[in-house]
């Protein structure tokens, strides 16, 4: 990629209109630049991308498939759109896939007003789920004395693995088990009050985007996120200041 | 001709009729364009035969919730979902998870001081295996999320549905509202 | 080793094999294994020694010889003759009746299509060498590809041999193999690496165990030859622990390559290095998807990620990595010894070669076939398979296992490769094929596909995790008729967001079962709606 010692600039279209980026951008980066929006939950400036949540998919000329914004890199003369009807569609029906998983009750849960899926399946014009509830059965482990991890709201995300792995360095998180019984655990599936690996820093709760990791006493409506240490922390570590 | 109306309550806490009841004095200016035809808020025994718009608020929980919502529906023209029960079974849905009989068990033997016994009286209808949101059973118009929906939002909607247009709420409720 | 001592090796096994005037053949396959074929080489031994025959006829258990259905088969070298279900009990009826002419209620006729139609290349050795002994592998012209190939050919050679052979990867994607080994031998960096996948995980599907299990020495040498050809000095073979027989042989062959000097370093006298070391599949199928194959092998969670960086660039530990199949790398030993225009020459315009088949459900010859590109379904089936039994009616065949689709009586002539099957709503797949007759309830065979799906799901992505879920589900009411028409639409649209939006093949493919059969037998389905929302 590099020119001369530079990252090479490649311009592109983003829904018609000519932009510019460098070349080792993802396209997400790219159009959250030109404020162009694509919902994304699995995505948090400052963590590795994974793809998972498969809400950012955009169309790009010339290619039959999808492509999730945060992990594909732009290229000279991409033209890429963000919004049409097909990708409403998919996007609307992947959150109502998300509702319908665990058990998400908005009006009783400490992220009501401040949670990302959410906010989205607002702005997304969702107003009711058609894919039938769920309604599995999880527990709750209230074993930490700070902190909450509740799995009937956990959207698997696995935002809190990548936060504890990449930036505190601790890895308490990880994922248990396969497709729809997969669920994040701490240490090996032990309970999170007895975890010693944790630090306690709580950059899990932070990052997490709904109810699922919540300070603990908090109550309905509570659990406003401070996720702004991570864009902070990521730069002052690529400074090393 | 006044649009005939109804409104109706199946599994919730009825705070979706209170708020529609906070719209205050906008309830004039509704109440002259409309025939309240049926509502736990006036005295009706029966559902009418032809009704323009019914407004239900609760989850179907109960075998009686869900006679009751299929007859409504063949009796309306217009459906609408007030509220987070009506929609997703909300906070009713929270017992789901579990089997009927457990939860029956614990409210009224497990935890009972006195009288602790299963509740038996052919007036109570039963409950349903699981608490299902109003359009897992019938064809539902419209919705109107929130836990309740704001009575600016319920005026709104009301007032869009008597001028004939599908209310756009995206940006007025959501979920848990 | 050198080239003399192969030959050497070779005329030994020759000369072995002249003094005996009879051999028999005990197929030692897992099929076979599981019907005590062990038992049935020591009674076979047993016989002989009270007959005062064991000096003439020898006995030595091999690889597959296809048709399981008819277990443990028994072959007599140099007669072209087989006898079919032979137990200890019985075996007297081989060794009482060896003499040409003589006919007993187990022959197998020889001329049957089910031997007759089909064309060996990958399964060559396959029920005729011992699998756990590489001088019968050398005396069937084993290794001598690799000799030529590190003396005679450049590594851009080899790639350009592979390129004109037509060779696809056989694992189901169908990916030219040449442009792969192509494209890993330009990335750039020192350090690079093959991978076999063995992760063979299909339910009724057996071609690469089968392989693994008959012929161990043929993937080796494929792999052997893909490392020259693209720089690599390291590989792994990543095989399910299912697969117990497979993985001792493999291992076996391991240690009888190494001790011979056609693995390890300065193989053949040469300055090429190459190392293979077994990983072994914790059962999880997604594995069988090359980045969370490679995920695995790494010691993580075995997950897919999204491509690009394909793993040609960047694969294991970052490093440019190829991986295959295990029939693609039997595939390359018989191209470089027999030459990439043999090879081409077999086939259709777009796929060439052979493709071995697990033919399974109710069909009478269950087993595993070999047979060219452009057969087709009707000739495997009705010929080779020898149809349906029971004289019941059939119905459907379902290629490619839970990735695939059910293909309707009415498409019996298409010749069978890589595009008439997509084009059809199936695909080639690994080669699973499952026969259903009459009987069959479609709406229970896509249920069953996806409560696979449903279960082998990593749960990395929504679409699939969720998707699958709900699909399944909306299956169970169909199955149950309890499904309205708008579960049908609901249907059709999970099928469409989880194709589109999924993030690996595993997702992209799982409702494939579901929308060909919708395609074909919809009326199945229509059949089962009952109540309807009002």
């Amino acid at each position: 990629m590099p020119v001369n010692g530079q990252i090479k600039i490649v311009t592109l279209k983003v829904n018609g209109k000519d932009v510019s980026a460098r070349a080792d951008q993802t396209i997400l980066q790219v159009c959250r630049e030109n404020e162009v929006f694509i919902p994304t939950l699995c995505h948090l400036e400052g963590l590795s991308n994974i793809g998972a949540c498969r809400l950012c998919m955009v169309e790009v000329a010339g290619q039959k498939k999808l492509l999730p914004a945060c992990t594909t890199t732009v290229n000279e003369g991409m033209e890429i759109t963000t919004t049409t009807d097909r990708l409403g569609h998919y996007r609307r029906m992947i959150l109502e896939l998300i509702f319908s998983e665990r058990n998400h009750t908005c009006s009783v849960c400490v992220s009501n007003n401040y949670c990302e899926l959410q906010f989205l399946s607002q702005k997304l014009g969702i107003d009711h789920i058609r894919v039938p509830y769920r309604f599995p059965k999880f527990n709750v482990d209230a074993s930490h004395p700070y902190f909450v991890l509740d799995h009937n709201r956990c959207i698997l995300c696995t935002r809190c693995v990548r936060v504890c792995d990449e930036i505190e360095g601790a890895h308490v998180w990880d994922v248990s088990g396969r497709g729809i019984q997969a669920r994040v655990i701490t240490e090996l599936n032990q309970p999170w009050g007895s975890a010693e690996t944790c630090t306690q820093c709580g950059k899990c709760v932070n990052v997490c985007p709904v109810g699922a990791l919540s300070d603990k006493g908090r109550s309905v409506a509570e659990n406003k996120k401070r996720s702004e240490f991570l864009p902070y922390l990521t730069q002052r570590r690529r400074e090393k200041i | 001709m006044k649009a005939k109306i109804a409104t109706t309550w199946l599994d919730g806490c009825s705070g979706c009729h209170m708020s529609f009841l906070d719209m205050d004095e906008r309830i004039l200016a509704i109440a002259d364009r409309i025939e309240l035809v049926y509502s736990p808020l006036v005295d009706f025994k029966t559902f009418p035969d032809q009704v323009d718009v019914t407004i239900v608020e609760g989850a179907v929980a109960s075998v009686d919730d869900l006679n009751k919502i299929k007859k409504i529906r063949k009796h309306t023209r217009f459906l609408v979902a007030l509220g987070d029960c009506a929609i997703n079974a909300n906070v009713p849905s929270m017992r789901n998870p579990i089997p009927v009989e457990q939860i029956i068990n614990r409210a009224y033997v497990e935890n009972a001081v006195i009288h602790d016994e299963l509740p038996k009286h052919p007036a109570l209808p039963d409950l349903l295996a699981r608490v299902m949101p109003v359009h897992e059973v019938v064809k539902v118009d419209v919705f109107i999320p929130g836990c309740p929906p704001s009575n600016d939002t319920i005026f709104y909607a009301v007032a869009e549905l008597l001028d004939g247009r599908i209310p756009d709420l995206t940006d007025k409720t959501r979920f848990g509202a | 080793m050198t080239l003399e001592e192969l030959q050497e090796i070779k005329a030994g096994e020759e000369l072995a094999k002249s003094q005996k005037k009879k051999s028999l053949h005990v197929c030692v396959a897992a099929g076979c294994m599981s019907q005590n074929a062990d038992g049935v080489v020591k009674a076979l031994q047993e016989k002989l020694r009270e007959k005062n025959l064991e000096k003439e006829v020898e006995v030595k258990g091999v690889g597959c010889m296809g048709l399981c259905a008819a277990g443990p088969l028994v072959s007599v070298e140099p007669d072209n003759r087989m006898f079919q279900e032979i137990s200890p009990a019985n075996a007297h009826l081989v060794t009482d009746n060896l003499e040409i002419g003589k006919r007993t209620t187990n022959d197998l006729p020889s001329d049957s299509p089910f031997f007759t139609r089909q064309v060996k290349i990958v399964t060559e050795n396959c029920g005729v060498i011992n699998p756990e002994k590489i001088e019968e592998y050398i005396a069937a012209d084993g290794y001598l590809a690799l000799y030529a190939v590190l003396h005679d050919m450049e590594p851009a050679e080899v790639v350009q041999n592979m390129i004109k052979s037509g060779l696809r990867g056989r694992g189901g994607g169908g990916y030219p193999t040449g442009l792969k080994w192509s494209t890993v031998s330009k990335a750039a960096g020192q350090k690079k690496y093959v991978i076999c996948n063995a992760d063979e995980g299909d339910p009724g599907a057996f071609m690469d165990r089968s392989v693994l299990e008959s012929d161990p020495h043929r993937i080796l040498e494929g792999m052997a030859i893909a490392a020259y050809a693209i720089g690599a000095d390291e590989g792994f073979i990543y095989v399910r622990a299912e697969y117990p027989l497979a993985i001792s042989r493999l291992k076996t062959a391991i240690k009888q390559a190494e001790r011979k000097g056609v693995l390890g370093s300065t193989i053949f006298g040469t300055t090429f290095n190459f190392s293979v070391s077994i990983r072994l599949g914790a059962g999880a199928f997604v594995c069988g998807e090359e980045t969370a194959l490679i995920a695995s092998i790494e010691g993580g969670r075995g997950t897919p990620r999204p491509r690009p960086p394909y793993p040609a660039e960047s694969g294991l530990w970052g490093k440019p990595t190829l991986i295959n199949n295990v029939e693609t790398f039997a595939n390359v030993a018989p191209i470089i010894r027999k030459g990439a225009e043999w090879y081409s020459s077999i086939g259709t315009e777009s796929s060439k070669g052979t493709k071995v088949f697990a033919l399974a459900g109710q069909v009478v010859n269950t087993g595993l076939i070999e047979v060219p590109m452009g057969m087709s379904l009707r000739e495997i089936i009705f010929e080779i398979g020898g149809g349906i039994p029971g004289g019941r009616k059939f119905k459907a065949v379902q290629t490619g296992g839970p990735s695939g689709g059910c293909i309707p009586e009415e498409f019996l002539d298409i010749r069978v490769d890589y595009e008439s099957l997509t084009k059809l709503g199936s695909i080639m797949g690994s080669g699973g094929m499952i026969v259903m007759d009459e009987n069959s309830n479609m709406v229970d065979v896509a249920r069953y596909f996806m409560e696979f799906c449903m279960s082998e799901s990593c749960g990395k992505c929504v679409p699939c995790r969720v998707g699958t879920a709900q699909i399944y589900d909306l299956l169970t009411r169909f199955a149950e008729k309890q499904a309205t028409e708008s579960d049908l639409v609901l249907l059709e649209e999970l099928c469409d967001v989880v194709k589109n939006t999924s993030l690996c093949g595993l997702g992209q493919s799982a409702p494939n079962p579901v929308l060909s059969t919708l395609k074909y037998f919809r009326h199945e389905y229509l059949e089962r709606i009952q109540a309807e929302v009002i």
